[in-house]
């Protein structure tokens, strides 16, 4: 048995943003991520009126342990794409939690001393890394590279995995633009 | 084989083709919509058919007609579309043909919403359609129970020729969780086929009915149902016991998404030194009874249970069955779409062991300081479910205590 997750945290991790900012997908290359090391998962994204007024979000639960409840109400960490979701779920996060904002997009801050806030400007980084759609792989790995909690080439190799086939196109710059995001956490925490 | 990450209605629809489903009848309606979004592409993969019907109406008697013909089928719907199929389910069972209905449940009543719910509690283990006749209802709590449950659907409605309904929600169908299926390879078509209708070319007749006009037949006919009901609630009674290894004094029960929210709400209660276990029951119908009543005896006399169910009340009615007045069976639920967290059902298990020591006129001060008070004159301590109700002239009909000024009997506490 692999003895590498027994060394991870166990954390819940909330992506939030507009419909086709990508959250639901960056949260399954996370929980994809997870899985492959022997982590138990689970994915659970909003589907309700909310989603239906132009917001979307997932929880990712990542344990070492089966996950009882897969919904949480208070998160550890908060990946943030749109003002509309900064201001609902900012207040939620867990003290002493991460909240990863979405610079390009959001010009407020989350007004949580109690947590670690790191801004990134997602859209302008994605565009650098060659593709402005893959800002939700920025802001996935500013979250990796400010905490952690998975290493970053499983991250890679999920992507690889979602874009099997007929879009591997996609892979090169959502990797790039991951890696981008990697940099942008890890200035921001030393 | 290695785990994949999938959401819990493709789960389903996957575990339907490996156990040898070859044909879904059905039509779209959220949150259960990605079951025959999965089937369309799988489907002809395998040399099945996949046909969205007009109406859920249609389907099910697409169903019942495919069945009829000896053809492994299914359907998928959610709560109000398995409403219009409730008739076929009656013919289905009354004819005793094998099928599987999918059923991932959303908030009713009426059209409703589309978030999870399980208020299809009582349609699924006694509503639906019209006669004596039940379904197999398997209840999951994960994506993987829900693959193990579709296989074993599969099994059970040859094995009883009924149909087999598995009982989800929309958060176990729209969540992915990492899931394996078994390496056995593809189901088979079924065994037992003296049923089917293939022609009767070289054999005698074989007729699939449900009409009896002699009443003395169609007794004949529900006595023979009833046989093999009784057999399915001896054999098939499947539940789990979660933290029934230590002493529990307070027994939560709970099926589906709302029994892997308990616990994660009684792993954090127990750390504070609570003693509490959670049954589970995983066949709704049959409802392991006689399992639940032992989890109870377990207890001793003052152990007390709460049922909780994402509905206003409906399985803790077989919970306080298989208590047979031998002790409180209280209740907390929600309804509407939402679900409660784990810290909402820690606080109320938390609640419930503390209001042991309280009065119940101070209970129902504190829980309900600006109810709406209504003259039902019934009281909870003799309705037993933890429904702070009282008299008509303003004290408690059980207690005899004072009731919050201008008090009547209480509507129900939420």
């Amino acid at each position: 048995m692999n003895t590498e997750p027994a060394l991870l945290t166990d954390t819940e991790v909330l992506m939030a943003g507009f419909g086709g900012q990508g959250t639901l997908l960056a949260g399954k290359v996370l929980a994809q991520a997870s899985m492959e090391l022997g982590r138990a998962v689970s994915w659970l994204p909003s589907y309700g009126p909310e989603m239906r007024g132009g917001t979307a979000n997932v929880i990712v639960c990542i344990a070492s342990r089966p996950i009882g409840s897969p919904l949480i109400e208070r998160p550890r960490a908060l990946i943030v794409m749109n003002l509309p979701s900064l201001e609902k779920f900012a207040p939620k996060v867990k003290p002493g939690g991460v909240i990863i904002v979405n610079q390009s997009l959001i010009d407020r801050d989350p007004q949580r001393d109690d947590c670690r806030v790191i801004k990134v400007p997602s859209r302008e980084l994605a565009e650098e890394a060659g593709s402005a759609r893959a800002a939700n792989f920025v802001m996935l790995g500013a979250y990796i590279g400010a905490t952690d909690t998975v290493p970053e080439d499983a991250i890679e190799r999920a992507i690889a995995v979602e874009f099997e086939g007929d879009k591997e196109k996609f892979v090169a710059p959502s990797v790039a633009a991951f890696r981008a995001g990697v940099e942008a956490g890890r200035q921001s925490t030393h | 084989m290695s785990k994949v990450l999938m959401k819990g209605n493709e789960a389903l629809g996957e575990a339907a083709i490996r156990a040898g489903c070859v044909h879904f009848f059905g039509y779209p309606i959220t949150p259960q919509t990605e079951v025959p979004e999965y089937l369309v592409k799988r489907l002809p993969e395998v040399g099945g058919a996949f046909v969205q019907a007009e109406s859920e109406v249609a389907a099910i008697n697409m169903v019942y007609g495919a069945a009829g013909v000896g053809i492994k089928c299914m359907t998928s719907s959610s709560s109000p579309g398995i409403s219009l199929m409730a008739e076929g389910m009656s013919y289905l069972a009354a004819c005793e043909l094998p099928c599987v209905v999918i059923n991932i449940m959303r908030a009713g009543p009426g059209l409703g919403g589309i978030l999870p719910s399980q208020s299809d509690y009582f349609q699924a283990t006694r509503g639906h359609g019209h006669g004596d006749y039940e379904l197999i209802v398997l209840a999951p709590a994960s994506v993987q129970e829900a693959v193990d449950l579709m296989t074993l659907a599969f099994e059970l409605t040859e094995k009883y020729r009924n149909p087999v309904m598995v009982c989800a929600d929309g958060m176990i169908g729209q969540m992915m969780e990492p899931v394996e299926f078994s390496g056995k390879g593809r189901g088979e078509p079924y065994k037992e086929n003296d049923w089917e209708l293939t022609g009767n070319k070289g054999r005698p007749r074989r007729i699939v009915n449900s009409l009896f006009l002699a009443p003395e037949q169609l007794f004949q006919h529900n006595i023979h149902l009833k046989e093999k009901y009784d057999r399915i609630h001896r054999d098939e009674m499947r539940w789990e016991l979660y933290g029934g290894e230590t002493p529990y004094d307070l027994l939560v029960v709970a099926f589906g998404t709302m029994a892997r929210i308990c616990k994660t709400a009684i792993d954090e209660v127990r750390r504070e030194g609570l003693r509490v276990a959670l049954f589970r029951p995983i066949t709704l119908n049959p409802f392991p009874t006689t399992a639940c009543r032992e989890a109870m005896d377990a207890m001793g006399e003052s152990g007390r249970v709460l049922t909780v169910e994402m509905n206003m009340g409906q399985m803790v009615h077989d919970v306080r069955y298989a208590a047979a007045e031998s002790r409180r069976v209280e209740f907390y639920g929600t309804a509407g779409g939402i679900v409660p967290s784990p810290d909402q059902v820690a606080d109320e298990i938390r609640g419930r062991i503390a209001r042991r020591t309280e009065s119940h006129s101070e209970r129902v001060r504190e829980l309900m300081p600006d109810a709406i008070w209504m003259g039902t004159g019934l009281c909870a301590e003799a309705q037993g479910d933890g429904v702070p109700c009282a008299g008509t002239d303003g004290t408690c009909d059980t207690c005899g205590k004072a009731l919050p000024a201008g008090g009547q009997a209480a509507s129900r506490a939420l």
